[in-house]
């Protein structure tokens, strides 16, 4: 079980994956949305998407966890 | 008469408007968003008004709740600032039809204005030059070929139903021409379900230099001097400077006649900013028209005498153009800075506590802050909080004295763009004065 965090506040625009999708090092699962501006969060883990711990529209702070991967 | 002003904005403009109120003996009133409560133009304003979230549409998007506060503590005027309200037409209206004054032009110039589609063809009309292009339905060779030669190399063929850069290919010569076409037609049928193609004439080396107008109801109407805002990130401006050390006379002269001209034929009233793009040879070609105050405004400030924001209440209230005041000039030359919470590098924003946040005092330094010690940059806005301003008699002086104005400040907490803006400052393309729009890209990698 490893957690992909955000390395930024913001708002939750978009998910990029679903759960039981796979994931790989490096690829875009969430974009943010931060003082006007769209930041694509990367997964820094590889995996199969446990559970989603955000949903679009939702605020997110520093080191919050997006999702959990197996 | 106004005696007591409404603002409809928050951070270092909303500030600034204040100062121009205390000097002018007009009561001042604030509002502010559950992220912005411990703000300094909160604290500075005569009177502040609490009007929800932190989301835009809670609180400074929101005209119910900005007009509730109108009405609570009796104002007569609301004075939009820039970004958020301040070119939404409806929102003017509404001020009007509520029976406040609005600082700034009517509803129906914003509206015109705000149409850039609309906006390029009235100025067209008016001879004022804009980007050569068009759209072809026909793409057939012969066409194409015609239209390209009419506009003249180097072009830029686009998909006319696109956006965001897709589709979008440069040719040089006409020899390339067929192939780049047929590729932008068959992305733009792909992407936007569209085969059509916007031709249009690429800028080389372009600046971008506006001319700050001012404008009364009896029909006068003035050029204020012009800004280079050339240096830009993101399509955003980060240095902005008067005069432009790119124009020569003549071409200064064609700039200021073309902005009145501009501004003469949709009837502009008070202070408003028309952009240009300037090509190599001092062609212009009209890109926008800005009808409120424009971030930039200090550095026409700084160089003519005049206080924007009390023009801007005086020419709202009805005062014509020769009885409005001009203080000394105080600078030949003046140099802003916007100072940005975010990465010097990657432009990725940077919330956060301001832990330190502390500048120097020195000659010729004018400081438009939107945050103090202690604060907290919130992701719900712009990340631009603050404004650096230098002036001095000689462009030199002035750029001298920003270099050591940054260099001496102290910010910890967050990440900001001071770095790349002393990086810019030295860069001897900036200080030749031989900056265009490209140079972010081209100069700073």
């Amino acid at each position: 079980m490893k957690e992909i965090k955000t390395n930024m506040a913001g708002n939750v625009w978009k998910i990029q994956v679903a759960q039981g999708d796979q994931v790989e090092v490096g690829q875009e699962v969430v974009i943010l949305e931060s003082m006007k501006m769209e930041i694509p969060i990367t997964a820094e883990v590889g995996g199969t998407v446990k559970e989603l711990k955000v949903e679009e529209g939702s605020f997110v702070n520093e080191d919050d966890v997006l999702l959990i991967v197996d | 008469m106004i005696s007591k002003l409404l603002i409809a904005n928050r951070g270092e403009i909303a500030l600034r408007i204040i100062k121009t109120c205390e000097k002018m003996g007009i009561t001042s009133v604030a509002v502010y968003s559950e992220a912005d409560k411990e703000s300094p133009y909160v604290e500075m304003a005569n009177e502040a008004f609490f009007i929800g979230g932190p989301r835009v549409n809670d609180s400074y998007l929101n005209m119910e709740k900005i007009m509730d506060v109108a009405s609570k503590a009796g104002v007569d005027a609301i004075h939009p600032g820039y970004g958020f309200l301040s070119e939404n037409p409806q929102f003017a209206r509404r001020v009007e039809e509520e029976g406040y004054i609005f600082i700034g032009p009517s509803p129906h110039v914003i509206e015109e204005m705000g149409n850039k589609v609309a906006a390029r063809k009235s100025m067209a009309l008016a001879d004022v030059p804009v980007i050569p292009g068009l759209t072809l339905k026909d793409t057939s060779e012969t066409t194409v070929k015609k239209a390209a030669r009419e506009i003249g190399y180097p072009i830029m063929v686009k998909a006319a139903a696109g956006g965001g850069g897709i589709g979008m290919q440069k040719v040089d010569h006409e020899k390339d021409l067929m192939n780049v076409v047929s590729s932008v037609v068959k992305k733009s049928e792909t992407f936007f379900g569209s085969g059509e193609i916007y031709l249009e004439k690429f800028i080389v080396n372009p600046r971008h230099i506006e001319a700050q107008l001012a404008a009364d109801k009896s029909g006068n109407i003035i050029c204020l001097g012009e800004r280079d805002c050339s240096i830009q990130r993101r399509h955003q401006k980060i240095v902005e400077e008067a005069p432009s050390t790119f124009l020569s006379d003549d071409g200064r002269k064609k700039l200021y006649e073309t902005a009145v001209k501009a501004g003469e034929t949709i009837g502009y009233t008070n202070v408003g900013t028309v952009e240009f793009l300037v090509d190599e040879y001092e062609g212009i070609y009209f890109l926008e028209m800005n009808t409120r105050l424009q971030v930039e405004h200090p550095v026409t400030e700084e160089t003519t005498g005049v206080d924007l924001v009390k023009w801007q209440i005086d020419l709202a209230t009805g005062k014509d153009i020769p009885s409005l005041q001009r203080e000394n000039a105080v600078f030949n030359h003046a140099i802003e800075v916007r100072i940005y919470a975010e990465d010097p590098k990657t432009f990725f924003p940077s919330p956060g506590k301001l832990k330190e946040w502390e500048f120097p005092k020195l000659e010729g330094i004018r400081y438009d802050m939107g945050v103090k010690k202690g604060n907290t940059v919130s992701p719900f806005y712009d990340p631009m909080i603050s404004k650096v301003i230098a002036g001095g008699n000689s462009r030199k002086e002035a750029v001298e004295r920003l270099i050591e104005c940054l260099e001496k400040a102290k910010v910890e907490g967050i990440k900001t763009n001071i770095p790349m803006l002393i990086t810019t400052l030295k860069h001897p393309v900036f200080q030749k004065g031989k900056a265009t729009t490209n140079f972010v890209n081209e100069s700073l990698n």
